[in-house]
C-alpha cells in the first residue's frame, strides 16, 4: 500500500485537520468529526445535515457551505458516522426552520440516521425530517436487498436542495424538492480497479487487469458482474442503457447529466466517457440541460466512473443553477 | 450471572474480537465492505477502556454502558444493532441475570432495528438458535453449538439484508460476518 498519510488509524482526524487549515471559512469540530458552514446556524433557514463513511471526499464536507450544506458528519472509511455526530451536527445549524437529513441508503447509514433522529425528537424541539437517496440502478431486486443504494444523485440532491433551502422555503417543500430530485435521477457505475481503505492495507477485492467490474457501489463492494475490459464508447453503452431503461426520460427539460469519477480516474478519461454518453442520450432524443463532470462521490484510490442522470424540470434547473459557495463546488459567487 | 461474570463475559466478548479481527474483515471482505473486524474491535476496545474507567455495579448499568459505546464508536451496521441489543438487555436484567431471558430481549432489539428475518444471513441467523437453545433450558455450550451451527448455516445462504445482499448469488459461499460475531459474543461464556 502506497499512500499519502501518516498512521492509517489517523487519516480522517488527519484529513480535518486539513480541511480546517485550508478553508478557514467553514468550522471543523474535531471532536465530533463534524464539518459545519462558519455563519450556522443561518436564522430562519432549514439546516441540511449529511454524512457517510469517509472515502468519498469531496462528498459530504467538500459541499459545506453556503448554497450546499450546513453540515457533514465523518464517518470512519466506509463506514456511516455515529449517531452522537449527527445530534451535534443537527443542534449545530438548527436555525430554528428545522432540519434535513440527507441519507444515502445503506443499512449502516440509515439506523444511524434513524437512532440520530429519535435521540434529537428525544431532547429538543428541533424537527428533523429524513430524505433517504436511492438512485443506483445495478440494484436490480430491491425485494431482496437492502434496496438501492444512494450513488451520484447525492451530489445533485445536496446542491438542489441546498438551494431551496437557502431561498427560505420552509422543512416540508426542501424535502419535498429533495425528493423530487431522488425520484428523477439514476446512476450506474463501474470500477477498473479495487480500492484500498487505510486500515485494511490491501485493495478489498481482487480484479485481474484484463476485467472491470460493472454495477459497483462506492464502498468498494464488489458489483454485479465482470466483463472483460471495453472501449469506453461500450462502457457507457453499459451504463447508460439501464438507465435509460429504468425510468422515462423523454418530455421533460431535458437531463442534467453527471460523470463521476471514483478517486484514481483522470479527468481527460471522463470527458472521453462524457463524449460517449452525449451521443447515447443524442440518440435516444433525450437532450442534456447541464452538465457536471468530475470527481464528487469517490472510492478512495477506485479507477472507474458512474453515469447519473437527473430528469429536470424549470425548478430542478434553476435551484441547480443558484449560486453555491463551497469547498468543492463554487459559482455564481 | 452477577455483575461480575457478566463483566468477565462483556471483557472476554472484546478478547475473542481482537484475535478474529483480521477473520472478520477477511469474510466482511468477501461479501460486504471489509470493516467488521475493523469496526467492532475499535468498538469493543472502548468498551474495555469504558469497564476500566468505571466499573458499572449492576448488571443493567453494565448492559447499558456497552450499548451506549457500541453507538457511540462502532458505527456501520453494527453500532446500532449491537447497541440496540445491549440496551434492550439493560432493560430486561434484573439483579441478577437469566442468560436466556435478556439475549431474547437483545435478539428482538436486534430484529426491530434491523428487520431481518431469518434466512436473511444476518447475525439473527446464529443469535435466533443459540437463544432458543437457552430458552430449552440447554446449556452454554449447546448455546455456543447452536450459534455455530446457525453460523454455518448462513455459509450457502444469499444474502437480504446489509451491504451483502447487494452481491445476489454471489453472496453465497461465505459465512456472513455478523453472524460469526455475535458467535464469538457466545463463545465467550465458555471462558
Amino acid at each position: 500500500m502506497k499512500k499519502l498519510i501518516n498512521d492509517p488509524s489517523n487519516v480522517i482526524a488527519d484529513a480535518l485537520r486539513g480541511i480546517a487549515a485550508a478553508h478557514p471559512e467553514l468550522r471543523v469540530d474535531h471532536e465530533n468529526r463534524i464539518i459545519v458552514r462558519g455563519d450556522a446556524p443561518v436564522r430562519g433557514k432549514v439546516g441540511l445535515v449529511s454524512g457517510g463513511g469517509s472515502g468519498h471526499e469531496p462528498l459530504h464536507g467538500g459541499f459545506v457551505g453556503p448554497g450546499m450544506l450546513d453540515a457533514a458528519c465523518a464517518g470512519e472509511v466506509f463506514t456511516s458516522p455515529v449517531p452522537d455526530q449527527m445530534v451535534a451536527a443537527t443542534q449545530a445549524v438548527d436555525g430554528g426552520a428545522g432540519v434535513l437529513h440527507i441519507v444515502k441508503n445503506y443499512t449502516g447509514d440509515v439506523m444511524n440516521f434513524e437512532l440520530a433522529a429519535e435521540m434529537v425528537a428525544a431532547d429538543s424541539g428541533t424537527e428533523v425530517v429524513a430524505v433517504v437517496v436511492d438512485d443506483d440502478v445495478a440494484v436490480q431486486d430491491s425485494l431482496y436487498t437492502a434496496g438501492r443504494r444512494g450513488v451520484g444523485a447525492t451530489v445533485l440532491l445536496e446542491k438542489i436542495a441546498g438551494a431551496a433551502a437557502e431561498e427560505g422555503r420552509p422543512l416540508g417543500e426542501v424535502a419535498e424538492v429533495a425528493r423530487k430530485v431522488n425520484a428523477y435521477s439514476r446512476s450506474m457505475g463501474l470500477a477498473l480497479t479495487s480500492c484500498t481503505v487505510p486500515a485494511a492495507g490491501k485493495p478489498t477485492f481482487d480484479l485481474p487487469d484484463d476485467q472491470m467490474e460493472v454495477g459497483i457501489g462506492i464502498h468498494g463492494e464488489p458489483g454485479r458482474r465482470r466483463v472483460p475490459v471495453a472501449p469506453a464508447g461500450e462502457i457507457a453503452e453499459m451504463l447508460v442503457s439501464p438507465i435509460l431503461s429504468d425510468l422515462d426520460y423523454t418530455g421533460g427539460d431535458g437531463v442534467i447529466a453527471f460523470v463521476n469519477g471514483m478517486g484514481a480516474t483522470p479527468l481527460i478519461e471522463l470527458y472521453v466517457m462524457f463524449n460517449e454518453v452525449s451521443q447515447l442520450l443524442a440518440k435516444a432524443g433525450v437532450p442534456i440541460a447541464r452538465s457536471l463532470v468530475g470527481p464528487y462521490i469517490t472510492s478512495l484510490d477506485m479507477a472507474g466512473c458512474s453515469v447519473t442522470l437527473l430528469k429536470a424540470d424549470d425548478e430542478i434547473l434553476r435551484l441547480w443553477d443558484a449560486p453555491v459557495n463551497t469547498p468543492a463546488l463554487r459559482r455564481g459567487v | 450471572m452477577d455483575t461480575a461474570a457478566l463483566t468477565a463475559w462483556i471483557r472476554e466478548f472484546a478478547r475473542l474480537i481482537a484475535a478474529n479481527k483480521e477473520l472478520l474483515t477477511e469474510l466482511d471482505s468477501a461479501i460486504g465492505d471489509g470493516d467488521h473486524g475493523v469496526n467492532m474491535d475499535r468498538g469493543l476496545t472502548a468498551v474495555v477502556s469504558a469497564l476500566d474507567a468505571e466499573p458499572p455495579e449492576t448488571p443493567s448499568a453494565l448492559f447499558k454502558k456497552v450499548g451506549m459505546t457500541l453507538i457511540s464508536k462502532v458505527g456501520g451496521a453494527s453500532g446500532p444493532l449491537y447497541g440496540t441489543a445491549f440496551l434492550r438487555m439493560a432493560a430486561a436484567a434484573g439483579d441478577s441475570v437469566e442468560l436466556g431471558k435478556v439475549l431474547r430481549a437483545g435478539l428482538d432489539g436486534v430484529v426491530a432495528r434491523g428487520k431481518a428475518e431469518p434466512g436473511d444471513k444476518t447475525m439473527v441467523d446464529a443469535l435466533r438458535p443459540a437463544v432458543e437453545a437457552l430458552e430449552g433450558g440447554g446449556s452454554v455450550q449447546e448455546a455456543v453449538r447452536a450459534a455455530e451451527q446457525g453460523r454455518d448455516a448462513t455459509i450457502p445462504m444469499v444474502a437480504r439484508k446489509g451491504r451483502a445482499s447487494y452481491l445476489g448469488e454471489r453472496s453465497a459461499g461465505h459465512a456472513d460476518p455478523g453472524a460469526t460475531s455475535v458467535t464469538l459474543l457466545l463463545k465467550a461464556l465458555e471462558a
